[in-house]
């Protein structure tokens, strides 16, 4: 028998530092890396097969399982892309409410990412202070949607509701907060010795190979290509507000942090922006009956709105023929949905672009060549959630 | 790896400017709180199991018209039995049985919303436990009448 000179191991499912049921596969020289591959399907449940037999709205209850940290951007994405589908118009206020919504969890999905990936890298404190946060926003998305992590709140055609009286002050008064707390995060590990040594020259990443591999998100801004949905292809009103788009030089693990960082002061100018500019209006769609319910205390009243609430109710709605592509920048990434409708009631065929699994690809190129004890550093960095890799 | 005395001193410093925010957080209020001994408040929004609700016209019983759109509609076939009777002298069913399959409801309140006579809501209740499948299947129609008597 040949001794092969290199070592395979296998890093997961199991493992606490791959944020899911991620297996990784390495070769080893001694500590270097020689060969990555991940493997992945640990948490496949065939979401995109399942939407094959659910009316619309149905669907959309999926979609909250796929990046269960920012369940709200997930709703987001497939909501405009039925829209799209639908060709309806938004009102203002269901608009701004969305970004609000979604930069909030943006936040909440930053938040949880920092806090695992300095605890993986041997920095504890910081978990706590982050779920703080964390908590008080999900408290917040708790008092308007009812449930913290799979909200399915914003609705095709708008919203489910409008939001509670209590909501914009809470808001408000967490934005006038953040900005403070996120400087704490900073002096806990920005200028640390121990995670620079840590971050700094891991895992880099070209502007050009991050291009080449179709890597997306604070990835791709991390190595000095501004490329954020929000600001090439706005959605959802995003060209009403003022924010920046953070970009790094190096595209290594420290940059990927700066990035995330910046990233949540800017959501936090946003939802700032937001909740102040926030105008008056209805929060579904209303020229749109055949697709948003009539309001409830219509249909005791009056017997046409019963009608068409049985209606959509039994057999939802027929969207014309066609395929859409909508896409949007959520917290890992350009999150798309293709779906492709041949005018019945439920989706022909529903792909999702999940921006982790793409990142993903990415990871055997950057730790190939670095230490072992890196790659936890590294699968960190490209914030992954198994729930929308493997679908 | 050999450190000039500047790297070392900045080192240190930015170890000691760390635990400055650790010194701080512990002069500032505690936001843990004692579960169970102390319990936060629930949003009114909170989604836990649905439960009935009475009737507009008669509080004696529930609102349920056994039309059985839920059941159809819910993404993950949770509700089950929804069926009624048509007692004398009413103008609508009455609904005598409605089974809730708790284990495998996402509480998403398509349900909720797709109720016409809006007899359905969410429930508070957030600490369900039991030994068994069969401790989640809840019967709503039965809950009303328990929940009815102790009220």
């Amino acid at each position: 028998m040949v001794e092969s000179r290199y070592m395979t191991i296998n890093m997961g499912p199991q493992h606490p530092a791959t944020h899911g049921v991620l297996r990784l596969l390495l070769e080893l020289d001694g500590e270097i890396i020689v060969k990555a591959e991940p493997h992945i399907g640990y948490l496949h449940r065939g979401i995109e097969k399942l939407s094959e037999s659910m009316t619309y709205p149905q669907a959309l209850t999926l979609t909250d399982r796929l990046d269960y940290t920012s369940a709200l951007s997930n709703n987001l994405a497939y909501c405009l892309a039925v829209e799209k589908l639908l060709d309806i118009k938004i009102p203002k206020r269901a608009q701004y409410l969305r970004v609000l919504m979604a930069e909030l969890q943006r936040i909440a999905a930053h938040l949880l990412w920092v806090a695992t990936h300095a605890l993986d890298l041997g920095a504890m404190t910081l978990l706590f202070y982050a779920f703080r946060e964390r908590e008080t926003i999900l408290e917040i998305l708790e008092l308007a949607t009812g449930a913290r992590l799979t909200p399915s709140f914003i609705r095709i055609g708008g919203l489910a509701s409008d939001i509670p009286a209590t909501f914009l002050p809470r808001v408000k008064a967490f934005v006038e907060d953040f900005p403070r707390r996120v400087d704490d995060y900073e002096t806990l590990l920005t200028e640390n010795i121990i995670w620079k040594k840590r971050t700094t020259n891991i895992a880099p990443m070209s502007a050009e190979e991050c291009i080449q591999y179709g890597v997306t998100g604070p990835v791709l801004r991390a190595s000095g290509v501004c490329y954020d949905v929000r600001k090439a292809y706005p959605y959802s009103s995003y060209e009403d507000f003022d924010f920046e788009i953070p970009l790094g030089s190096h595209g290594d693990v420290y940059d990927r942090y700066l990035v995330r960082m910046k990233e949540m002061r800017q959501s936090n100018r946003i939802v700032k922006q937001a909740a102040e500019k926030l105008p008056d209006g209805p929060f579904a769609a209303v020229d749109a009956p055949l697709v948003v319910p009539p309001a409830k205390e219509e249909v005791g009243r009056d017997i046409a709105a019963l009608i068409r609430h049985f209606k959509i109710m039994q057999e939802g709605f027929r969207p014309p023929c066609g395929e859409v592509y909508a896409s949007i920048e959520s917290s890992k990434g350009e999150l798309g949905f293709y779906l492709i409708s041949d005018g019945t009631n439920k989706p022909f065929r529903m792909r999702i672009r999940p921006p982790s699994f793409i990142n993903l690809a990415a990871l055997p190129k950057m730790i190939e060549g670095q230490m072992v004890a890196d790659v936890v550093a590294a699968i960190g960095s490209i914030d992954i959630v198994l729930g929308e890799i493997d679908r | 790896m050999t450190a000039s005395p500047s790297a070392f001193i900045r080192g240190t410093g930015s170890l000691l400017a760390g635990l400055g925010v650790t010194i701080k957080a512990f002069f500032q209020p505690v936001v843990t709180s004692q579960y169970p001994r102390q319990l936060l408040d629930i949003s009114p929004r909170f989604r836990g199991h649905v439960k009935l609700l009475a009737s507009a016209d008669n509080p004696e019983k529930n609102g349920c018209i056994a039309c059985g759109i839920c059941a159809k509609n819910c993404p993950s076939g949770s509700i089950k039995n929804v069926e009624g009777e048509k007692r004398e002298g009413e103008k609508r069913k009455t609904a005598t049985s409605y089974t809730l399959d708790y284990t495998t409801c996402s509480q998403c309140g398509i349900c909720v919303e797709s109720c016409p006579s809006d007899c359905l809501a969410f429930s508070a209740d957030f600490n369900c436990a039991g030994y068994k499948r069969e401790d989640f299947y809840y019967d709503l129609v039965k809950e009303f009448e328990k929940r009815k008597k102790t009220s």
